[in-house]
């Protein structure tokens, strides 16, 4: 942190001194978002994800007269025999155990069987019994949510499209929203965990604070963009850029805020509990934050700005200001116009003779 | 803000949760399936018209439950079918009577006009005749007291002196909801008449064979009172009501459940107008059930008080949840059940009634107790991990914001407490359970939350920029982070409310979370974090910029850039608002004439502190006089004092 001051970096980029062109460079941050997307999409045909026992049912051994109902030589029992599935098991009464699975195979059934008989001093052919279970998240469930989801996004694209008076703005945000949500789901899909219920819940959580995100930035750049077009040294791109830069702060504050409970609980169920449903949500969670946050500033915006610009009345005051700035280099009395709007500065230019101090005496 | 830990403290003292009272307040919230265990039940279903079960029945059985239970509050069941038969129902705590009713009642409603009527118990002399002398609508009847039942279905007392139109005094009516003027239609007798019966009331129904059954029947036999669907809808039925205490013969249905098309508990309204206190459920029909309803009522009515054939019979499951008499045609197709009722039993009835009927009928299996299918290790080292987390939070905002942390993490205690009470209080009061999914949304309501704050933070940090002073830049800072705040929770709090509406099941619960957290979070800004603020500007330490206090202006101030010198003396600000900042802080300056003024330009000698004003602008020799003026006018005052 040496010669590096948090506070001083934040001065130069609310005051345009130091300015990262981070809307001037769309054309790469849309290239690396439609790269991840069709990374992700690729992932998700080869590599599709797993759905869980609650999505799809499967087997279930109940035991009777055991001699112990802990739980931990079930899960070992059937990791023997299915490894990587993560058996679902539960006590029943005082001396019966429910252990629910994936599909298995006769065979795997047999092998299941013959160890939980050693884990828990039981009789195979009397305390043992095996059937299907069907889904508790059925085809009911995920309709509905779909459903839910899909109105709410509607309702949250109109409700933008009114707050902010233009519909660009909430097709940009909408549209960058689904893209974390694919480039997520393509990370997940990488890491290969099965998709639980909680994973579902994690992807909603996503979604949501996705669009909070791209609100807050957003209200940013409506704040700086009013009266873009009312005067005619900047444009509504430079505007837009300013309140990135002007935000970049709040970002890094809140996402390292939001990420760093929700790491605790991925590291921590990650490497010590294994897996379950903090480790699946907290890993959607973790990823779907970091990659929403990083595209309310990189993607949103400028593909507001892009769709934006092709607004007439914008695309006309665009032309406008950079013609009147190609020919307005030397025009100094413009300049010294005090109280006009500061045009942003970038380092290596100036502005002109007459703005120089002049010692008065 | 105070108000919800108040009443959760009256709450527990008065309602205090313990064995015998599991839906009680405690400082402790209920916690869901997964966390706490709960009871699995087992049903086997047979369908009512002897058709094959398929999977499609089965998953339609498992929508209706599903519906019902969520209706009764957010506890994220979990239901799931077994070998492609059975249905797993897993409930979590320990359900009363009612809730395994509500899972397992098949609610078949339909309404029978009465043919006969008498005592659902053995009487010692004579079996009742065909028609009581002791007319139901005579009020109370002196039922003997050894007219204990077994548990009655619907969780009522059997109250002993019942009469057989269910109600313990005065004659029970079918009251109109409303005055309907609407023109009564011509009744249509179909085929609900048998070829022997003039009309479904015809007592010629009654074949020797049937009053046989009549007399043999004894409610107060094991299993006479097991609710059984499958009733002949075009035969006369001999059946008990649901308390046991009376038997009826009823004639074909005339009205069946599904013409319901909507229902719902509340109070009985009295004879002019007043409220009673008793519990009954409202019902609308649709229009082919009123037409119906209507052409019933009016031949009922005919009958004339005391006749049990005025009566009519509210069929639920093949037992009579209340038989009430008929004074005059209702042609609006809205009534109301009243009975023995209490207010659990009818909200449980008329949840049933507006879930519709399911296509089957259940045995209940076995009812077992089952444990929490996440372990408890999960969920403490899931908060263990949490709080770690949560540490590390307080850490970084005090490295960001220096003391100013301290109040985001205030702030952030402050929701935390609201939420837990929040909680622990709709725990009690509507059945709300705590699910792990639902623990992992208030930890991401973290980041949610302290968003606010940094957003505000950060809009204050930029008027201090502009240069203002900071009880300026607390006001304006406010004005605009609360538009901001505002705008983002709206689309939150958008998407909890289409999500609940329209979700089951566990996305329900999540989404009934979301939005919980994100109304706590903008109170907390709005009731605590802003007018701490307000306060905190005030306190020297933070107003004169201390070097650790976050706000320290030589740090935030522009000067300490490069000033963006435009010429004639003149320093731009950086926003478009340059000119109206600067005025603003003029203004200012104005009304706080103690406030230093603020030039801590690098390499630049200022100039004197009476020649300009806070954003440096020099001042015109007019608003030097103003000030020196007011200045004057100002010590003037204070000697005054």
């Amino acid at each position: 942190m040496a010669g590096f001051s948090f506070a001083a970096w934040g001065n130069d980029l609310y005051t345009g001194r130091r300015s990262y062109p981070i809307v001037a460079r769309r054309k790469r941050w849309f290239a690396v978002a439609g790269v991840l997307a069709i990374a992700s999409v690729a992932l998700l045909l080869f590599k599709p994800l797993s759905l869980g026992i609650d999505f799809r049912g499967g087997t279930e051994i109940s035991i009777e007269n055991a001699s112990t109902t802990a739980q931990g030589p079930a899960i070992a029992a059937v990791q023997a025999v299915v490894p990587g599935d993560e058996p679902r098991v539960a006590s029943v009464g005082s001396n019966a155990l429910r252990i629910q699975t994936v599909t298995l195979k006769d065979e795997q059934v047999a092998q299941v069987k013959s160890a939980l008989a050693d884990a828990y001093g039981i009789d195979p052919a009397t305390d043992l019994s095996v059937s299907t279970v069907g889904p508790t998240w059925g085809q009911g469930v995920s309709v509905r949510a779909l459903w839910g989801v899909i109105v709410f996004v509607l309702a949250a694209a109109a409700f933008m499209a009114v707050y902010f008076r233009a519909w660009r703005m909430s097709v940009a945000a909408i549209v960058s929203m689904l893209a974390d949500l694919l480039i997520s789901a393509g990370v997940y899909a990488l890491v290969g965990w099965e998709v639980t219920p909680s994973t579902i819940i994690g992807f909603l959580t996503i979604l949501g604070f996705s669009l909070y995100d791209k609100m807050v930035v957003f209200d940013k750049v409506r704040e700086n963009a009013d009266g873009v077009l009312d005067q005619t040294r900047t444009t509504y791109a430079e505007r837009a850029n300013l309140a990135v830069n002007q935000t970049l702060v709040r970002s890094i504050n809140t996402s390292v805020v939001a990420l760093l409970p929700v790491g605790g609980i991925l590291f921590v169920g990650a490497l010590l509990l294994g897996a379950g449903t903090l480790r699946d949500l907290s890993l959607s969670l973790f990823v779907g934050i970091a990659v929403g946050t990083v595209s309310s500033l990189f993607l949103a915006t400028p593909l507001d700005v892009a769709l934006r610009e092709r607004e007439p009345r914008i695309a006309a005051h665009t032309a406008e200001v950079l013609a009147r700035r190609a020919g307005a280099i030397d025009d100094a009395a413009e300049l010294n116009v005090v109280g006009s709007i500061a045009s942003q500065l970038r380092p290596g230019h100036h502005l002109g003779q007459a703005a120089q101090p002049r010692r008065k005496r | 803000m105070l108000l919800p830990l108040a009443g959760l403290l009256t709450g527990t003292f008065l309602d205090g949760r313990s064995a015998d009272n599991p839906g009680g307040a405690s400082f402790a919230p209920g916690l869901a399936l997964d966390l706490e265990g709960g009871t699995q039940i087992i049903l086997t279903p047979t369908t009512t018209d002897g058709s094959q079960i398929t999977d499609a029945t089965v998953a339609e059985a498992i929508n209706v439950i599903r519906q019902r239970i969520d209706a009764n509050g957010v506890s994220e069941a979990e239901i799931t079918s077994q070998g492609g038969q059975n249905i797993v129902v897993g409930i979590p705590g320990k359900p009363d009577q009612d809730t395994i009713n509500l899972v397992s009642q098949s609610a078949h409603m339909r309404f029978r006009p009465v043919l006969q009527t008498g005592y659902g118990f053995p009487v010692a002399e004579e079996t009742p005749s065909p028609t009581p002398t002791d007319a139901p609508a005579d009020g109370a009847t002196d039922a003997p007291a050894d007219g204990a039942t077994d548990a009655p279905a619907q969780g009522a007392p059997a109250d002993p002196s019942v009469s057989p139109a269910g109600r313990s005094a005065g004659s029970p009516v079918v009251l109109p909801a409303a005055d309907g003027a609407s023109p009564s239609p011509t009744p249509t007798d179909d085929a609900a008449a048998t070829a022997t019966a003039s009309n479904p009331s015809d007592l010629a129904q009654i074949t020797p064979e049937i009053q046989q059954q009549f007399d043999d029947l004894d409610c107060t036999a094991d299993g006479a009172l097991v609710g059984r669907g499958g009733d002949a809808a075009d035969a006369p039925l001999v059946t008990c009501s649901t308390d046991g205490l009376f038997k009826y013969i009823l004639g074909p249905v005339e009205i069946e459940g599904t013409n319901i098309s909507s229902a719902s508990s509340g109070l009985v309204p009295g004879p002019n107008g007043t409220v009673t206190n008793e519990w009954g459920v409202n019902l609308t029909l649709d229009s082919t059930g009123a037409k119906q309803f209507a052409a019933t009522t009016e031949r009922l009515a005919a009958f004339g008080d005391g006749s049990p054939q005025n009566q009519f019979a509210i069929v639920l499951d093949g037992l009579v949840v209340s038989a009430p008499g008929t004074n005059e045609p209702i042609r609006d197709g809205r009534a109301m059940i009243s009975g023995s009722f209490t207010r659990d039993s009818a909200a449980a009835l008329a949840n049933q009634l507006s879930f519709g009927a399911l296509p089957l009928q259940f045995d209940v299996q076995s009812q077992q107790e089952i444990s929490a299918t996440l372990g408890s290790e999960q969920l403490q080292k899931g908060l263990i991990a949490g709080l770690i987390g949560l540490v590390l939070v307080v850490v970084y905002s005090l490295f960001q914001y220096r003391t100013l942390g301290l109040l985001t993490v205030a702030s952030l205690l402050v929701a935390g407490v609201i939420t837990y009470v929040s909680i622990t209080l709709l725990s009690w009061g509507m059945g709300y359970r705590l699910s792990l999914p639902g623990v992992a949304g208030m930890i991401v309501a973290i980041g949610f939350t302290a968003d606010s704050f940094i957003v505000y933070f950060e809009r204050i940090r930029d008027e201090l920029r502009n240069g203002r002073t900071l009880h300026f830049a607390v006001q304006h800072g406010w004005a605009r982070a609360r538009r901001t705040i505002y705008a983002a929770k709206a689309v939150n709090l958008i998407s909890a409310i289409i999500l609940y509406f329209l979700a089951v099941g566990g996305v329900q619960g999540f989404a009934f979370t979301l939005g919980l957290t994100t109304i706590i979070d903008v109170m907390v800004v709005v009731w605590f974090t802003h007018p701490v603020m307000e306060l905190i500007a005030k306190v020297p330490f933070f107003r004169d910029g201390h070097i650790a206090s976050g706000l320290n202006r030589a740090r935030l101030a522009l000067t300490a850039a490069k000033p963006r010198y435009v010429g004639a003396g003149r320093v731009a600000g950086p926003e478009t608002i340059a000119e109206e900042v600067a005025a603003e802080v003029a203004a200012e300056v104005d009304e706080e004439p103690t406030e230093p003024a603020l030039v801590g330009a690098v390499g630049r000698t200022p100039l004197p502190a009476a020649a300009t004003d806070e954003s440096g602008r020099r001042l015109t020799i007019a608003e030097r006089r103003a000030a020196e003026r007011k200045a004057a006018a100002g010590t003037e005052n204070e000697e005054g004092h």
